[in-house]
């Protein structure tokens, strides 16, 4: 009992364990656990630096670093309308500032949006049905998957949807509300 | 080549893509042979992750052959099989030296709060990852390793960040022998977590979820007794009862931004991204951990802020623990433990699919569909 000193005894005991489960207590000893201590004690005397990655142009960092990280990510260089959001929460806030990754965020669903919108101006527009992979629900077993197992996540699936195919919806209504004077003159 | 792309929130295609070039000299160009799908994957596809640009590959779990290596690299050649651990590291910054790869401080410059990690966002760095044919690999002679020929392609892929966290998740529990050790989330983190526990000495592992198929394979898997907390009204007084009122001597939260189990709290962050991430999971670690117990966290979750319970924390004394897991270094030891039988990783791989395919297996893995726990993803070039 918690009210006392003891601790509880266990229901099996360190011999049964070793006879039953594969391994137990081989790293019984802290010294062969590769991460104890965590943080290594003997360090390197080396003042190495990597050699610094070329690039042209703008490459947004966090305003906590020093310096451009001599080696760094290239894909999807800053562009457009979330380009310059995310510049903006880069440039101007830490990562220690809410606003740092609500701008971030908010930089994400323009980015999103513009990309969907221009989707459309090519000749691979945005898919809702093989982008979302909705498919697997026919292939995967998607009603057997949930009915009758008790999933407490079935309480905000619902939810789901309305996130994936509202902006689609929300576009098509400000289309057709942005539009809708051509279509009268006409 | 083919790559998995992003789009958007819960949208993702497969597209070409330009090849990755040498952009270091010390970068490699790997082949991609076996890419795996993660929990954490997921909060990138659902939009939680700041910095998530359209156009990034994800996947921070893949092994492959050696294509091309730049004019630095020194320990491998074209033709080597390797693993690749997820996060990118220089191998020699004052975090690196020290043994926290995972900090690495000279390879992400959006963030200072996170090291690098393939095709994570830009928040960690804005590298592709390897749901594709191919991706570049920097700091070559430093990540990866090759796969000794014992090792298999499933066992190798479990090990760039599943295993190694899992593993790594016990280990910052600092267990003790007869410990009692609760893991919430039988996802594969937490099955390897419950697995590794044994392996450190722990009298009882305890697994936590709301999915019966999943508490299934922590009681074959893991030999956890199991709790399904949808079916209890309180899962702290559940686990206090289990432990005779004391509370668990460790708690590990394998479970992350995402954890369900409070409305509020799930909405809040996973729906709407008002919060780094629904810490539903770690509350529950919090409370149900004894007095002076350590609660490791190996829960991925959002840079935003989280209403974690950090008052109860401090008043139980508790010991928090955590990191992203330095995966390569814990690879001699898993070997060994492979070798001998003691870890059978490739256990948990419940599902294999073709690149071209991986929208659905997204769905499927977030949806939990078709008792999905761990997806393979094959490219064709493989």
């Amino acid at each position: 009992m918690p009210y006392t000193a003891v601790k509880p005894s266990r229901a099996r005991t360190s011999d049964e364990l070793r006879a039953t489960i594969p391994g137990w207590g081989a790293d019984l000893d802290p010294a062969v656990r590769p991460s104890y201590p965590r943080e290594r004690l003997e360090v390197p005397a080396t003042d190495t630096m990597p050699e610094q990655q070329q690039h042209e142009g703008y490459r947004e960092r966090s305003i906590e670093h020093a310096r451009l990280t001599p080696v760094f990510g290239t894909v999807a260089p800053l562009h457009g309308l979330s380009g310059w959001i995310r510049r903006l929460a880069y440039d101007r806030y830490s990562e220690g500032r809410a606003l740092h990754w609500l701008l971030l965020v908010l930089g994400d669903r323009v980015d999103s949006a513009a990309s969907g919108l221009r989707s459309f101006a090519s000749l691979r527009p945005d898919n809702p049905i093989t982008e979302t992979g909705v498919l697997a629900e026919l292939k995967r077993g998607g009603l057997r998957s949930r009915v009758g197992r008790g999933r407490i996540d079935l309480k905000h699936t619902w939810i789901d949807p309305i996130l994936v195919a509202g902006p689609f919806v929300l576009g098509a209504v400000v289309l057709w509300r942005v539009t809708r004077p051509l279509r009268r003159r006409r | 080549m083919k790559a998995m792309v992003y789009r958007g929130p819960y949208k993702i295609r497969v597209e070409e893509k330009d090849r990755p070039a040498i952009e270091h000299p010390g970068d490699a160009i790997v082949r991609v042979t076996r890419a795996a799908i993660c929990g954490s994957d997921l909060h990138l596809y659902h939009g939680m992750m700041p910095d998530t640009r359209v156009g990034t590959t994800f996947g921070h779990e893949f092994i492959g052959i050696v294509d091309e290596v730049g004019p630095a690299v020194e320990k491998l050649a074209v033709g080597d099989r390797v693993m690749v651990p997820f996060n990118i590291f220089c191998g020699t910054c004052f975090f690196c030296a020290r043994g926290l790869y995972s900090n690495c401080h000279n390879v992400n410059p959006n963030a200072t709060a996170v090291g690098g990690i393939y095709g994570y966002s830009h928040t960690t760095g804005g590298y592709d990852g390897g749901q594709a044919e191919y991706v570049r690999v920097p700091f070559a002679d430093v990540g990866p390793s090759l796969i000794p020929d014992d090792i298999s392609d499933d066992d190798a892929l479990m090990m760039t960040d599943a295993l190694a966290t899992g593993y790594f998740g016990a280990q910052l529990g600092d267990i003790v022998e007869g410990d009692t050790v609760v893991v919430f989330g039988a996802g594969p983190v937490g099955l390897y977590a419950a697995r590794s526990s044994w392996l450190m000495g722990a009298g009882r592992v305890i697994v936590v979820d709301y999915l019966d198929y999943r508490l299934q394979k922590a009681r074959e898997f893991a030999f956890a007794e199991t709790y399904n907390f949808g079916e209890v009204d309180d899962i702290v007084v559940v686990m206090k009862r289990a432990t005779d009122h004391l509370g668990a001597d460790v708690v590990i939260d394998a479970v992350g931004a995402e954890a369900d189990g409070n409305l509020v709290q799930h909405i809040t962050a996973a729906k709407f991204k008002l919060q780094g991430g629904s810490p539903v999971a770690l509350n529950w670690a919090i409370d149900s951990v004894r007095k002076g117990g350590t609660v490791s966290v190996m829960g991925a979750y959002g840079p935003l802020f989280s209403a974690v319970k950090f008052g109860d924390a401090m008043n139980k004394g508790l010991t928090l623990r955590m990191n992203q897991a330095p995966a390569k270094r814990q690879w001699p030891r898993l070997f060994e433990h492979i070798r001998n039988g003691h870890l059978d990783p490739s256990a948990i791989i419940t599902h294999r699919i073709p690149l071209a395919e991986i929208a659905e297996g997204y769905h499927m893995f977030s949806s939990k569909l078709d008792d999905c726990i761990k997806t393979v993803v094959v490219p064709d070039a493989a």
